[in-house]
C-alpha cells in the first residue's frame, strides 16, 4: 500500500513532466541510484556518515512535561532538531552528495526556502569539496539573512531569485533551468521529496532512517507502535522519512500539518491539500494550489519552509487512499505552539516543525492516557526567533 | 494529410524551408495577437506557434515569461484562445500549433482539450514538460491534431530514435541546452541530432531557441526544414508597448527581415 511502482509513479501521482533537456539527466540520476542505493559500499558510507557527521541515532523523545500538560497521549518527540546543523534535511543532503560522488560530479547546485535545505547542502558540498550554488527567493533571503550567512561561510554561492513571488516556488524553476543548462557537470540536489521521478522515491528513502530509527526507538520505549505519526508538510520530505516505515502498519494513523497562513479561507496560506486539486508542477503530479484555469496560485505561509503550492507525491497517494489525513495548522497556532513547547520542554522548535506541535496540541487531549504519538521535530528553531518575536511585537535590536 | 504535413510537402516541392514565429496569446491582448498571426502569414510565415500564458513557465526565459505575465494580467483562458483561433480561421489556414504547459491542459480535461483544439482549428500542440512516456493519453485521444515531440543537444541516440518514430507535423529541434531566449550565437551542436533523426524519419524538422537573426536562420535551414522564432519577435512587441498601433508593423517588419534570407 502506498508504494511507488518502478516509474516512480504513486498510483496516479508522481511522473517525470519535464522538458525533454532533462530527460537524459533524470534517466542517468535513476540509473545511478538503482545502481548504488542497495549496494553494501554505499550503505555503509552513507551509515557511517549519517552517525559520525549527523551524529545519529537522534533520540525518540518523550516529552513528559508537554504530555502532562496537554493531559492525553503520551508525546514522544523524534529530535531531528538534534541533528548535525539543526534540521532532518541533512540526511538527504548526504545521501545525494555522496550519490554525485560516485557519479562523478563536481558541482552542486539546488534550491531552498527557509534556507535549512541550503545550508545542509551547502554543509555536505564543504565536506566533499565540491563547489555549490544555491538558488533562494529574494523574499526568503531577506526573511532568513541569518541562514544566507551561513551558506556564504560554507563557502557556497547563493543566487537570490526575483522573478514571481521570489520565493521557494521559483527558486524552484531557476534551479531546475540552472541545471538544464549545465547537467553535463552539476548534480541538482532537490531538498524535498517533490520534483520528477527518482527524486521522490530517492529522497523518501535518504529520509525513511527517521522512521526505522522511530520505530525501533518506540519498541524499545513502549513496548508497542504508536497509535498516532505528525509531522509538518511543506514539500512533505520529513513527514514522509517517518511515515514511510509505517504505511503498511495499518493502525498507526498518520497526521500532515500543512501551512493554513492566515487561514485556509484567506487567500494567504499553503495549503495543498486542504485547498488544492490534482495537477502537475515542477515536474510531478500531485495535489497543487492552482486556480479554475490551472494557474499556480501564489502561497503564504509564516514558514518559508512550507509556503509551497505542491506536496510530495506520495502524500498526494496516501490522502487518496485515506492512509494519511492532512490538516491545516495557521501562523497563529504555531506561533503559539513554538512557545508552549518552549517553555514546557525547553525545546525551540523551528516554526516548521510548530505546525506540527500546534496539531499534537489539539490531537492529545482528544486521546486517552495510554495512546501514544510520536512527532517529528523536524528542526531547530534558532533561525526563527527573530520572525517570532516580530510577530509578538517585541522589538530586538539590530 | 494535416495542414502542417501540407504546408512542409509544399514548401518542399519548391525547395524552401518553413519560416515559425512564436506569439504569445494575449500580449499584449487578444485582438492584438489575432492581427499579428494574420500580418505573420502576409509577411512570411509558414506555421504559427501561439503560447498558452501561464503561471510558472519552466522551459522559458525572461522574454517570454514576460509576455506570458503581460496576457495574465488580463486572465487570457484556453477558452480565449479557442475563441481566437476560431476567428482566425474564419479568415486564414495557416497551421496553427498551441504551445503550452502540461498543467493548463490537465486542469482544463486532456478530453476537452483535444475535442476544442480539433473543432477549432488547432493543428498541432507543443507541450514541452508533457514528454514522451508521459503523453499517451494525449496521443491516443488525438485524431486530427499532431502532437509535436522536441529532441534536444543532450537526446540520447535510442531517445532521438523513439522521437523519431513517435513524431508528428515536425520535430521540434532544441538548438541549445537551456531555457528560450534570444541569443548571439547558435551552437551546431544540434545539427548532428537532426542528422540521427533523419536516419528514422521523414517527418520535417524545425529548430527553435535562441534563433534572433537573419543569419541564424539561414544557418539552422541549412540543414533542417524550418526555423522556430519566439523570444526575439517578441521582443519587437515588448519594445513597442508604448505605442500599440506600431505592433502589428514592426513584428511584421522583422519577420520579412528575419525570412529575407530563406523566401528569395
Amino acid at each position: 500500500m502506498g508504494k511507488e511502482n518502478n516509474n516512480g509513479q504513486f498510483g496516479e501521482f508522481g511522473g517525470q513532466y519535464v522538458p525533454e533537456l532533462l530527460v537524459p539527466a533524470l534517466e542517468e540520476l535513476e540509473e545511478a541510484y538503482l545502481k548504488y542505493k542497495d549496494t553494501p559500499e554505499f550503505r555503509e558510507e552513507f551509515e557511517y556518515y549519517l552517525k559520525e557527521y549527523v551524529g545519529r541515532p537522534n533520540p525518540l523523545y518523550y516529552a513528559e512535561r508537554l504530555t502532562k500538560k496537554l493531559g492525553g497521549a503520551k508525546i514522544y518527540l523524534k529530535r531531528e532538531d538534534l541533528n548535525h546543523m539543526g534540521a532532518h534535511k541533512i540526511n538527504n543532503t548526504l545521501g545525494q552528495i555522496l550519490l554525485a560522488d560516485k557519479m562523478g560530479k563536481e558541482k552542486i547546485i539546488a534550491e531552498t526556502g527557509a534556507g535549512q535545505h541550503g545550508v545542509a547542502t551547502a554543509t555536505a558540498a564543504a565536506m566533499f569539496g565540491m563547489d555549490c550554488e544555491i538558488f533562494m527567493g529574494q523574499e526568503d533571503v531577506e526573511r532568513q539573512a541569518l541562514n544566507v550567512f551561513r551558506m556564504k561561510l560554507l563557502g557556497a554561492k547563493v543566487n537570490p531569485v526575483t522573478e514571481g513571488t521570489a520565493t521557494l516556488s521559483d527558486a524552484v524553476d531557476a534551479a531546475i533551468q540552472h541545471w538544464a543548462e549545465n547537467v553535463e557537470d552539476t548534480f541538482y540536489l532537490l531538498g524535498s521529496a517533490v520534483g520528477p521521478h527518482p527524486y521522490p522515491t530517492m529522497v523518501r528513502d535518504f529520509q525513511s532512517v527517521i522512521g526505522k530509527e522511530a520505530r525501533e526507538q518506540i519498541l524499545e520505549a513502549e513496548g508497542k507502535l504508536p497509535d498516532y505519526l505528525v509531522a509538518c508538510i511543506g514539500g512533505g520530505s520529513n513527514a514522509i522519512g517517518l511515515f514511510h516505515e509505517f504505511i503498511d502498519d495499518e493502525d498507526v494513523k498518520m497526521i500532515g500539518a500543512e501551512a493554513a497562513g492566515k487561514g485556509v479561507d484567506t487567500e494567504e496560506h499553503a495549503a495543498t491539500m486542504t485547498k488544492g486539486e490534482p495537477g502537475v508542477i515542477h515536474g510531478f503530479k500531485t495535489y497543487v494550489l492552482q486556480d479554475e484555469a490551472g494557474q499556480i496560485m501564489p502561497v503564504y505561509s509564516i514558514s518559508a519552509g512550507l509556503d509551497y503550492p505542491g506536496v510530495g507525491p506520495e502524500h498526494s497517494h496516501l490522502k487518496e487512499l485515506g492512509r494519511a489525513e492532512y490538516v491545516g495548522v495557521t501562523d497563529e497556532e504555531a506561533i503559539e505552539a513554538f512557545q508552549l513547547l518552549s517553555e514546557t520542554e525547553g525545546i525551540i522548535p523551528a516554526l516548521e516543525s510548530s505546525h506540527a506541535v500546534a496539531q499534537v496540541m489539539k490531537l492529545a487531549p482528544e486521546l486517552d492516557k495510554d495512546q501514544v504519538i510520536i512527532m517529528n521535530l523536524s528542526g531547530r528553531g534558532d533561525k526563527d526567533v527573530y520572525t517570532v518575536a516580530e510577530k509578538m511585537d517585541i522589538e530586538l535590536e539590530d | 494529410m494535416s495542414r502542417i504535413s501540407k504546408v512542409f510537402n509544399q514548401l518542399q516541392e519548391k525547395g524552401k524551408k518553413a519560416f515559425i514565429p512564436f506569439l504569445m496569446a494575449g500580449d499584449p491582448d487578444l485582438k492584438t495577437t489575432k492581427e499579428l498571426v494574420l500580418e505573420a502569414e502576409q509577411r512570411g510565415a509558414d506555421i504559427i506557434e501561439i503560447g498558452l500564458p501561464y503561471s510558472t513557465p519552466l522551459a522559458d526565459g525572461p522574454t517570454i515569461k514576460k509576455a506570458g505575465k503581460r496576457s495574465l494580467e488580463h486572465n487570457t483562458n484556453l477558452d480565449d484562445i479557442f475563441e481566437l483561433v476560431a476567428e482566425i480561421r474564419e479568415e486564414s489556414e495557416v497551421p496553427l500549433v498551441l504551445m503550452g504547459y502540461y498543467n493548463l491542459v490537465f486542469k482544463y480535461g486532456v478530453e476537452k482539450f483535444v475535442q476544442q483544439c480539433e473543432k477549432v482549428g488547432v493543428d498541432g500542440t507543443i507541450i514541452p514538460d508533457l514528454p514522451i512516456g508521459e503523453d499517451e493519453e494525449l496521443r491516443s485521444l488525438a485524431q486530427n491534431l499532431d502532437i509535436i515531440s522536441l529532441v534536444t543537444t543532450t537526446s540520447k541516440p535510442s531517445r532521438v530514435r523513439t522521437v523519431a518514430q513517435k513524431s508528428q507535423g515536425f520535430i521540434y529541434a532544441v538548438s541549445t541546452p537551456g531555457t528560450t531566449g534570444a541569443r548571439a550565437e547558435i551552437s551546431n551542436e544540434i545539427e548532428e541530432k537532426v542528422e540521427q533523426l533523419r536516419e528514422f524519419t521523414d517527418t520535417p524538422i524545425a529548430v527553435g531557441f535562441g534563433i534572433s537573426k537573419p543569419e541564424h536562420v539561414e544557418a539552422v535551414t541549412d540543414f533542417a526544414d524550418g526555423a522556430i522564432v519566439g523570444s526575439a519577435i517578441i521582443r519587437q512587441i515588448e519594445e513597442n508597448l508604448e505605442q500599440p498601433e506600431k505592433i502589428v508593423d514592426e513584428v511584421g517588419d522583422f519577420i520579412e527581415y528575419l525570412t529575407s534570407s530563406i523566401k528569395k
